[in-house]
């Protein structure tokens, strides 16, 4: 009798992940051709859907990935929209080409921010990053030539015909969506990702081990700052009006929080899931007010009590799925 | 009837199993020395009796009644007191105030701060300084003192030897063999075989989990102690 | 003189502040989580003192004898029910779960007692003081307020370095497995610690109410200000945080002077400045090493 061993490989995709993308790429093409089919209301809705999403997959990917739980994330949100101001207004730089440039801004003003609330940890870095946003948002609101407590409106758009502004907003949504998928998923393939796994699990270990646990958390701070930027920027380019109160808003990061946690921390697919269900939620109580709020943060206490992998999770658990492959498996050849 | 009857005790880490269906019974004022080597299970089986690992309730019966399962602290308000490998002092506290802390579920009995300081002198010297300020020979001392502070019924004591000068050693058992002559129920876990035969008056050996050998120490021959320890 | 009268009430002021880092540094010594709802329970106890003075008539520091009692009982069960269910699961969710309960509460307020902004009058204290020589006078409500921290302070100290239970929270903020083996139930002082951080956080809104006006959306400032104190003066230093409070309160005050908008802004200034110079606060009390 011939012994034959079994041979085993390494692989990253499954079944699944192949009907993934090709979903992804259906969907794709669907929104690609929304303006021809579709209203503008719904191009607005799905740029907010968007920017959304994005802002959500930013937060994950520092928390539930860099184990970093910042409740300042919002920071970067009113640095990107006022630098979208700024460029766009006063240095006269074509709008749509400054949601870009904002981005690469607030990783700028990230650098010094790390400086300051790297120095702690847990629940008080929480509370130091919330700090600074607070720092930044009185600084803005006192500062006239930013427009103070007021705010001020993008003037570099009115030259344009609005369905003309609408739909490359839409398609500059479309890319910075597509980009922040792609860009997070190739991350967390790539070493830097599984560096920033290790230290997700064990700091310690992952120390000994060679990797460099101060610039992996840094590298994905401003990395997530410049996503939190540029759709920052571009929700104001969406909303054309800027104040202080509302773009260093918590509540930004309150949406991203609530997201990521419903839908599942630490994983690609979770935010998704996390995102649709805010925004069914949040239509279907439009008129209760702050009974919405109630009841996102009862759900998101509910579901770190008793679910905290979340709704991706449960299903994951349930199906063994994983549309955004990350990991690598064993497979028997 | 015993004080303490250990009935088929099965013990688990996660998956991993540790203990065996160990059976074993220890009388009142009796000494019991447990030997093994490393990962033989005899700490574990320490553990599992203090209540640290969670056990079926019949596996642990004290003075009649089934307590397994109970966790740690209750099992202190029982009587069961452990004294846990590696002295484990609270760094904030000084030694009086880990003394203290150990009668915190305290029952009442013969042991209190001025009975403590009569058997460790060491420790009255320093009461007042941080307890991790001590040497690992005093703050073994701290670690016993500290238990006896709960008025045990039955300690447990977890390895003292480790790390340990054999004077040091010495001295330390010296002490134990004051305490057990006291009638203090104890059970001793340790590596250092020569010392702990001195104070007992019953040996077990774990070897792989299970009972490899039970015995008084001046009926059981070096080599049937070697063979159950080794398994030879 | 305008200064030193600007400092004084600064001083005064940190005292406020030092009420409400109190809690939160308390909780934080012993359990190592941070409750981000912190400051919205204080507006929780304001509100709840303006329900008890409709009802019942109360003068606001009198309604502290029921309010107090209530919202220690509500830590308590917070903690047991809730937070403790999360321990062994990392940093992250008692973060997530203590803010969504501030999210909650805040709209649960909001709900409740619309966005209005609300006061604790308390009468003829409100307006009287004490003068000090030199035209300087006091009000005796900030006075009162300093010397209830004060008090709170000595009160707690005393309570941790001296008594049975302090020595307890102490062994469990070293070691709680080990506390264990001494018969101490973790959850237990966890959630009496919670009982008594909301207690004291209770008083600090209370004051806060009959100081100045609130709103449901006052909440997050005073846990931002409360941090800021603990950060100031220093873990594990109660005294630290009573004079990181002080010099909080008088970056305020100074602030506000030179420029109206400039006050909280002056304060986070001064806050970032510490931490970037004497990152372990002004303050802190060595850590022990670990045996």
């Amino acid at each position: 009798m011939s012994e034959r061993e079994q041979a085993l490989t390494v692989r990253r995709t499954t079944p699944a992940s192949r009907a993934g993308l090709a979903g992804a790429i259906v969907v794709l093409a669907v929104l690609v051709t929304l303006p021809v089919w579709g209203d503008p209301a719904s191009m607005r809705r799905l740029v907010e859907f968007i920017t959304l999403l994005v802002l959500a997959q930013m937060w994950n990917l520092l928390a539930g990935y860099a184990g970093l739980v910042s409740i300042g994330q919002q920071a970067y949100v009113g640095v990107g929209a006022y630098a979208l101001i700024a460029l766009a207004d006063d240095v006269g730089i074509d709008p749509f080409l400054a949601v870009p440039l904002a981005g690469v801004i607030a990783a700028m003003i990230a650098l010094p921010i790390a400086a300051v609330v790297f120095r702690f940890q847990g629940g008080y870095f929480a509370v130091g990053t919330w700090a600074v946003a607070e720092v930044l948002r009185l600084l803005v609101a006192n500062t006239g030539a930013l427009g103070r407590g007021t705010g001020r409106t993008l003037k570099a758009v009115f030259p344009l015909a609005r369905e003309s502004r609408e739909l490359v907003t839409y398609f500059l949504a479309l890319a910075l969506g597509v980009a922040a998928l792609i860009g997070v998923y190739a991350f967390l393939r790539s070493r830097f990702g599984l560096g920033l796994m290790a230290v997700r699990d064990s700091e310690a270990a992952s120390e000994t081990l060679g990797v460099d646990v101060f610039r992996t958390k840094l590298t994905v701070y401003l990395v997530t700052a410049f996503g939190t930027g540029a759709s920052g920027s571009l929700i104001y380019l969406n909303l054309l009006r800027v104040s202080p109160d509302a773009a260093f808003s918590i509540n930004w990061t309150a949406a991203s929080i609530f997201i990521v946690v419903i839908g599942g921390l630490g994983s690609l697919e979770g935010p998704l899931i996390g995102a649709v269900v805010f925004f069914v939620l949040r239509e279907l109580l439009a008129d209760y007010g702050s009974w919405y709020m109630i009841l996102l943060g009862g759900l998101a206490v509910g579901v770190m009590l008793a679910y905290p992998q979340g709704l991706w999770g449960l299903i994951a658990e349930r199906w063994d799925i994983r549309v955004f492959p990350v990991q690598r498996r064993v497979w028997r050849a | 009837m015993s004080l303490l009857a250990v009935r088929g005790l099965d013990a688990f880490y996660g998956d991993f199993q540790a203990l065996f269906g160990i059976s074993l019974d220890i009388a009142a004022r009796e000494t019991v020395a447990v030997i093994g080597s490393n990962g033989s299970g005899k700490s574990t089986f320490l553990n599992a009796v203090a209540g640290v690992l969670p056990v079926t309730r019949s596996a642990i019966v004290l003075d009649g009644i089934a307590v397994g399962g109970q966790p740690a602290h209750e099992m202190v308000a029982r009587g069961i007191v452990l004294v846990p490998e590696g002295r484990r002092i609270f760094p904030s506290l000084t030694v009086e105030e880990n003394l203290l802390v150990g009668a915190y579920r305290a029952g009442s009995g013969r042991w209190n701060l001025g009975r403590v300081y009569e058997l460790f002198p060491r420790l009255a010297a320093r009461r007042r300084q941080p307890g991790v300020n001590l040497s690992g020979g005093e703050q073994q001392m701290l670690a016993i003192g500290r238990g006896l502070m709960a008025n045990p019924r039955l300690l447990l004591i977890d390895e003292i030897s480790l790390g340990l000068a054999p004077v040091v050693i010495k001295q330390l058992y010296e002490v134990l063999a004051t305490v057990t002559a006291e009638g203090v129920t104890t059970i001793v876990v340790e590596q250092d075989v020569s010392q702990v035969l001195r104070i007992a008056h019953r040996v077990v050996c774990f070897r792989h989990g299970r009972l490899s050998l039970a015995g008084r120490p001046d009926e059981l021959s070096r080599a049937r102690i070697a063979a159950a320890y080794f398994g030879v | 003189m305008g200064w030193i009268d600007t400092v004084v009430q600064g001083v005064l002021l940190g005292g406020l502040y030092a009420l409400f880092a109190t809690g939160l540094s308390l909780i934080f010594g012993v359990m190592r989580i941070v409750n981000l709802a912190h400051g919205d329970f204080s507006i929780l106890a304001a509100f709840l003192a303006i329900l008890l003075m409709d009802a019942l008539a109360l003068n606001p520091l009198l309604s502290l004898v029921l309010v107090v009692p209530v919202m220690a009982l509500l830590g308590y069960g917070l903690q047991w029910h809730v937070l403790n269910q999360l321990l062994g699961r990392g940093l992250l969710p008692p973060v997530l779960v203590t803010f969504g309960l501030s999210i909650i509460i805040q709209n649960v307020l909001l709900e409740t007692f619309s966005a209005d902004s609300r006061r604790l009058n308390p009468g003829a204290i409100d307006t009287a003081s004490l003068a000090l020589g030199r035209g300087l006078a006091v009000g005796w409500f900030s006075l009162i307020t300093l010397g209830v921290a004060v008090l709170v302070l000595v009160g707690l100290q005393l309570y941790i370095s001296r008594t049975r239970g302090g020595r307890a929270f102490r062994a469990i903020a070293d070691d709680r497995t080990t506390a264990a083996l001494m018969g101490i139930d973790h959850r237990r002082l966890y959630a009496t610690a919670m009982a008594l951080s909301l207690g004291i956080v209770a008083i600090a809104g209370v004051f806060l109410g009959v100081r100045t006006t609130f709103t449901f959306s006052s909440g997050p400032d005073r846990l931002l200000f409360a941090f800021e104190a603990v950060i100031i003066g220093g873990l594990g230093s109660l005294w630290g945080t009573l004079l990181g409070g002080a010099i909080l309160g008088v970056a305020q005050t100074v602030g506000a002077k030179l420029s109206p908008g400039w006050g909280v802004l002056t304060g986070h200034l001064v806050f970032l400045a510490v931490l970037l110079m004497r990152p372990q606060g002004l303050f802190a009390q060595p850590r022990r090493v670990d045996s």
